[in-house]
């Protein structure tokens, strides 16, 4: 089985960074890595292709950023296509879907995993792109996933509990955080990542058009970027052991005991 | 005013209450038309006709196929004849599929992640960023109808006392491979104490808790207070906690009248989560956390000594 995962190089959330004001849009000139939410579905992808089988992943960048694609190397996936382009600059999520699906239709899979939301854009909406796209079938928000023959099964999260899923292959399914316990690249991983292949492209090699991409190709336009109302500032006081009787005083005020 | 179509989510006749915040928004901006897809149209028709919708135009049931195909194919078709103005959704899991395929079949933006739309020269979606401390406006620049993903709890839910929608048929086309997902069976956790999204007090839990046996010291609390247990993501990709317990951007979104964060930094992802909440308690030892900035009240200290101390002074 052939599993392609599509990934996302976010800079580290720990540092959000700000907005450029020329571009309105994220600042991503800082070292990008893996984002965490991906992680799930490089783990699931390894434990579901065993032995046999063959985890590609897929991702897009402007600037050739390999440094988050080779964490999930390390972790075990044994290949990588990797969209570059200048021109992919400020791509919202359907132009971001539009680059994924060409990527994936080159590479061929059974099965494409994708995490239901990145982590620095979160606009939750590539996954179900991307299938619509591909003409695939799709489950998203699983929660548990297995493959059974030409079918995979999905435990699909939805508001109450969960919807048992199944879905003919080739499909899409868009994994939640938790599904997996994702491994931490070992030193031999680490090394084995340097010689993987890492196929790059451009969006010219995808017969992808750049003018239907990027910032200018997206159909939408940032009037303004404004502070929020900001909430007044509380009262901050140190434990020193009455803490605990702030907190009743306050609940008390507030008539919640 | 042009026509806004607006995602109507419901299920077995209970219209979800993101659905009636949405009609809320919607009769201000136009004629508001529901769009759905399952088997009980006549049965909500009434409810979303008190809350400003004038029609409903529904699939009908949908025989195990999910929402997302069926009626984002359902939708292009008819906004190609129609040309809504807009068509919003709920952040939900249903409301992300639809608009997703609906956004690829139309090759049509959507705007996520909003907390309101104005009207000003075209439809102006209010996105906050960075926790809440920034919002971002955006505008669609091309002719297609707009495709905004609002969240949860961003509008009041309110009848107007409108008289029933008219029930309309909305017709799927074939959709091939990409229908062939199918629900074989549902299951509802039961959870005892109010829903998290619902509840008048949420106690979140997060990493300076320490390990994962000491998040019963928020159930506890949560108990004690009547309210709902929370966590941040933090605890919950660590396996602490279930993902339905995540409050943030990427779990639920809640506003309760009191919020207590025990042991969370206030990662933009939480506070984006909860940062609507009336009033907000934060205990973290370490006084630069984020979560500071916005508590009403904040005790700079251990969880592990505040949280068994408040414990003990709530009794029984």
């Amino acid at each position: 089985m052939k599993v392609a995962v599509c990934v996302k190089q976010i800079p580290d959330p720990a540092d959000p960074g700000e907005i450029d004001p020329n571009t309105k849009t994220l600042k991503r000139d800082t070292k990008l890595i893996l984002d965490e939410s991906d992680s799930y579905g490089v783990e699931m992808a390894l434990q579901l292709v065993g032995d046999d089988g063959e985890v590609v992943l897929v991702s897009m960048v402007p600037n050739n950023e390999r440094n988050g694609l080779n964490n999930a190397l390390a972790m075990g996936a044994h290949s990588a296509l990797l969209v570059s382009d200048d021109a992919l600059s400020g791509t919202d999520a359907l132009g971001t879907a539009k680059v994924l699906a060409a990527a994936i239709k080159r590479i061929g899979a059974d099965l494409v995993l994708a995490a239901t939301e990145s982590s620095d854009g979160y606009t939750g909406t590539v996954p179900e792109q991307v299938a619509e796209l591909l003409g695939l079938p799709s489950v998203t928000f699983a929660k548990e996933v297995s493959v059974d023959g030409g079918n995979v099964a999905v435990k699909r999260q939805t508001e109450d509990g969960y919807d048992e899923v199944t879905c003919p292959l080739p499909a899409l399914v868009s994994v939640t955080a938790g599904v997996v316990e994702p491994r931490y690249p070992s030193f031999k991983g680490i090394m084995a990542a340097k010689s993987k292949p890492v196929e790059e492209l451009g969006l010219a090699d995808l017969g992808i058009d750049a003018a239907s991409v990027g910032w200018a190709g997206g159909g939408q336009e940032i009037v303004s970027i404004e502070p929020a109302p900001a909430r007044e500032a509380g009262e901050i006081i140190e434990d020193e052991g009455d803490g605990h009787e702030r907190i009743v005083a306050f609940l008390q005020e507030l008539k919640v005991i | 005013m042009g026509t806004i179509w607006v995602h109507a989510e419901t299920n077995n006749g209970a219209v979800s209450t993101i659905t009636l915040e949405l009609l809320a928004k919607a009769r201000e901006l136009g004629d508001v038309v529901a769009v759905h897809a399952g088997g009980d149209a006549e049965q909500v028709a009434a409810e979303l006709g008190e809350h400003g919708a004038s029609k409903i135009l529904s699939t009908g049931d949908l025989d195990g196929g999910l929402p997302g195909p069926a009626l984002g194919s359902a939708l292009a078709d008819l906004a190609a004849s129609e040309a809504p103005q807009a068509i919003l959704f709920g952040t939900t899991y249903g409301g992300r599929d639809v608009a997703g395929r609906l956004s690829a079949k139309l090759d049509a933006p959507v705007i996520t992640n909003i907390v309101d739309i104005v009207d000003s020269d075209g439809l102006v979606g209010i996105e906050p960023v960075f926790g809440g401390t920034t919002n971002v406006n955006t505008k669609f620049t091309g002719s297609k109808p707009g495709i905004f993903l609002v969240r949860p709890k961003s509008f009041n839910a309110e009848p107007t006392g409108g008289s029933p929608a008219e029930v309309g048929a909305l017709t799927v086309p074939e959709l091939g491979a990409t229908g062939s997902a199918k629900v074989v069976s549902q299951f509802v956790e039961e959870s005892d104490g109010p829903k998290l999204d619902e509840a008048g007090v949420v106690v979140s839990g997060g990493r300076g808790l320490g390990e994962a046996d000491k998040y019963q010291m928020i159930e506890d609390l949560a108990k004690k207070l009547g309210g709902a247990a929370g966590a941040s993501r933090a605890i919950v990709d660590a396996g602490w906690v279930p993902y339905s317990y995540q409050v943030g951007q990427t779990g639920k979104v809640v506003k309760p009248d009191v919020y207590i964060a025990a042991g969370i930094s206030g990662a933009t992802q939480h506070m984006v989560g909860m940062k609507g909440s009336k009033t907000i308690i934060a205990i973290n030892k370490d006084p630069e956390a984020p979560i500071f900035s916005i508590a009403d009240l904040g005790i700079i200290g251990d969880v592990h000594k505040v949280l068994p101390a408040l414990l003990a002074a709530l009794g029984e």
